[in-house]
């Protein structure tokens, strides 16, 4: 679905992302770990098309995304709180993302039913603009929204971080849920190990840019991913 | 100590913006500007009592200039209100920081002191209280006398601050302001009370016996406690730091279906205009420039000017255009990553805007046809200069946005910010207006009337006729600086 190659990114002589090749096939669940500065954000904004690569590219299902534009109907995303429109509520929020990737409404409130307990009744019908919620609150509105419009590849950036237990849980179970059920291909980074394990079938640890391990998850991950970030504190 | 690390602060913050080569820019013609003032005033103090004397040989100068008191406090207190705001600086890092409250709160009104606004008096006052002790008037009683409009000039200074404080979150705060100045010059004008001569009187008794000026003392103290009191409730992160959540009043706009696929991005666009500060401010300012008009029309000297018809035409027609059209795509910068990766078509984005903008030049002319009762000429002028703005302009103006690199904080008020609506962005209008303009003149003066409406009505009329063309060059444009734009939108400042 997704293949990298000989990809990276250079600031002022710094190289922040330096990726041979990397393939994602279709229907993975896919996690990204690594300390700050690993370059998680730097990929996921290369695959994105946010920001131009020094060298190489990525092929996201036949398309390379910085030579065309046609990846975008497939692919959805929640990087931060700049994918939010401030001054829209979160439903006119919904529908106008539905309505770019051609969705009518029903389709969007089949979307937002499955976060209705996620929600927790603060976000829908609230009469606040989105610019006024919580950090909290935001990130469920762009993480719901990420998933509107039958996407196949969704692009989320921490979106465990600033989340309550409860709401954790419930949105492991929708990830799992998408990846297992519907073959979308979920990307996801987290510098939480213990959730990132959970959800995620196969975890590339990125250190200075650079792929230094490649797991498949199975019971002994977390214990290996954890002694692996120990030693490197200390060395 | 505590104001040597604030003022490092803000230096920082000032030196380090990622916008800083453009607000320096501004900062220099700024203080070109100040230093005109300065001159103007310093000239002022010197020239105004030999000057008064010439003209008025029978007559006190002295006395007159207390006389123009009453009018330079009305003056001073207006100009400092549209111009004049409380220094502000990033007070939310510092709340948890071992730093006493009443110590910012101190350190930010002690600023406001320094402001340029309360230095221009002092050029007038000190030479013209010079001028008055060379003339032989008593050093003793003119020295105390400087001193009283001296303590005036803070008393402006903080008053303005209260009437600000509570005034400046309403809509259309300027209103009650400049309401309440009028009434007291139009009181004193048609000599309902004569605050003129009370105002005068009161100075002139300060003059006569200095310890009066201990009145002022007392008013300015209370009002600089009073402001105190006023910050420090706001520096709790639930009140003054917070911004008001009002509750949301949503309208369906469903009659922009009929444009069909830029429907979504013509709601939003909507939606922003309406619901932020900022750019609400710019519908505020399109009433200002339908009435335009009427400040030339009735002026008979205007009246075989006709070029100038298409200068008011180009603007009352365009002003929406001008005003919302130079900061395409700045509006969306605070989303524009979320625009660039969703399933967007670039030119349906534009699309909208254009729509958008020549919807308003339609809407403004059907709405200025009133114009008509100025002569059959002034409304073809208009419409020659609509048909120009639709097929010329705003092509131009989208073009132009392209080359936009500054983010705009939607959430900030528009008051003499040069983001969004201040002086500078009428540079930009100047060639819109001006070229039109200069066709039309051209014409008028080798042809006709006529003719001239008519060449510009062609050329409107070619824009319009190449306007998919011109469209696909345009977002070729954007598409191009795409990655420029998403880096500089992502930076604050």
């Amino acid at each position: 679905m997704i293949s990298t190659s000989n990809l990276s990114k250079v600031y002022n002589g710094n190289t922040v992302l330096n990726i041979e090749t990397l393939d994602i096939p279709k229907g993975q669940s896919f996690g990204l770990v690594g300390n700050n500065g690993a370059g998680k954000t730097t990929y996921f904004s290369l695959l994105l098309d946010l920001i131009q690569p020094s060298s190489g590219h990525i092929v996201s299902n036949t398309i390379q995304v910085n030579k065309s534009e046609d990846w975008k109907p497939f692919t959805t995303a929640f990087i931060d709180e700049s994918f939010l429109i401030g001054y829209l509520t979160p439903e006119e929020y919904f529908y106008f993302i539905g309505e770019l990737r051609g969705q009518n409404r029903a389709d969007v409130n089949k979307v937002l039913d499955r976060f209705e307990d996620l929600f927790h009744g603060e976000i829908l019908n609230k009469k606040k603009y989105l610019r006024d919620l919580s950090k909290g609150n935001q990130k469920k509105v762009g993480i719901a929204a990420a998933l509107i419009g039958q996407p196949e590849v969704i692009v989320l950036d921490e979106p465990f971080a600033n989340l309550d237990p409860t709401t954790q849980i419930r949105l492991k179970a929708i990830l799992k849920d998408l990846a297992q059920k519907q073959g979308v291909t979920i990307l996801i980074s987290s510098h939480d190990l213990l959730h990132v394990t959970d959800v995620c079938e196969r975890i590339v640890v990125l250190h200075k840019g650079e792929i230094i391990k490649d797991l498949i998850t199975n019971e002994a991950t977390l214990k290996e991913l954890e002694a692996h970030f120990a030693n490197q504190s200390l060395g | 100590m505590m104001i040597k690390l604030f003022l490092g602060l803000e230096w920082k913050s000032f030196v380090r913006s990622a916008s800083f080569g453009k607000s320096l820019g501004i900062k220099i013609l700024l203080g070109f500007l100040a230093i005109y003032f300065m001159a103007v005033f310093l000239i002022m103090g010197i020239a105004l009592f030999p000057a008064l004397k010439k003209i008025f040989p029978d007559e006190d100068p002295f006395l007159m200039v207390n006389g123009f008191l009453f009018y330079w406090i009305l003056g001073d207190l207006l100009m400092r209100f549209f111009f004049q705001k409380l220094p502000v600086m990033h007070v939310k890092p510092l709340l948890v920081l071992p730093i006493k409250r009443h110590k910012i709160v101190n350190y930010v009104l002690g600023k406001s002191v320094v402001s340029f606004f309360n230095f221009l008096p002092f050029f007038a006052i000190i030479p013209f209280g010079v001028t008055l002790i060379l003339n032989d008037y008593p050093l003793y009683s003119v020295v105390f006398w400087m001193l009283a409009l001296a303590l005036t000039v803070f008393v402006i200074n903080f008053f303005n601050f209260i009437v600000e404080n509570y005034l400046a979150e309403k809509e259309l705060s300027f209103l009650p302001m400049v309401l309440l100045v009028g009434l007291f010059f139009a009181m004193d004008y048609f000599d309902i009370v004569s605050f003129r001569a009370f105002v005068s009187k009161a100075y002139l008794t300060i003059y006569d016996q200095p310890y009066y000026n201990l009145v002022l003392v007392v008013v300015l103290m209370a009002l600089y406690i009073l402001n105190g009191k006023l910050l420090t409730e706001k520096l709790f992160l639930d009140s003054g730091l917070k911004s008001e959540i009002k509750e949301v009043r949503t309208s369906n706009l469903n009659w922009t279906k009929n444009f069909g696929g830029i429907a979504p991005f013509m709601q939003m666009d909507l939606k922003l205009i309406w619901r932020n500060k900022r750019s609400k401010s710019s519908v505020w300012i399109v009433l200002m420039g339908l009435l335009y008009g009427l400040f030339f029309y009735p002026n008979p000297r205007f009246q075989d000017l006709t070029s100038f018809y298409v200068f008011v035409g180009v603007f009352s027609t365009g002003i929406f255009l001008i005003n919302f059209g130079q900061f395409i795509p700045a509006w969306d910068s605070s989303y524009y990553k979320l625009l660039m990766s969703q399933n967007i078509k670039y030119k349906q984005y534009l699309e909208s805007k254009f729509t958008l903008m020549a919807l308003s030049v339609v809407i403004l002319f059907v709405l200025g046809i009133p114009y008509i009762y100025f002569g059959w000429k002034v409304l073809l002028a208009h419409f020659a200069a609509a048909i120009y703005n639709v097929g010329v302009n705003s092509h131009v103006i989208l073009y132009g946005g392209s080359f936009n690199r500054k983010k705009i904080d939607l959430s900030q008020k528009a008051a003499f910010n040069y983001q969004g609506t201040g002086a500078v962005q009428w540079l930009i209008g100047i060639p819109l207006m001006l070229l039109p303009m200069g066709i039309f003149a051209l014409f008028n003066a080798l042809i006709g009337f006529e003719i001239a409406s008519l060449v510009l009505i062609i050329s409107g009329i070619v824009g319009i006729v190449f306007h998919e063309k011109l469209m696909q060059h345009i977002t070729r444009r954007y598409l191009n600086s795409k990655y420029k734009m998403i880096d500089a939108f992502g930076q604050d400042n």
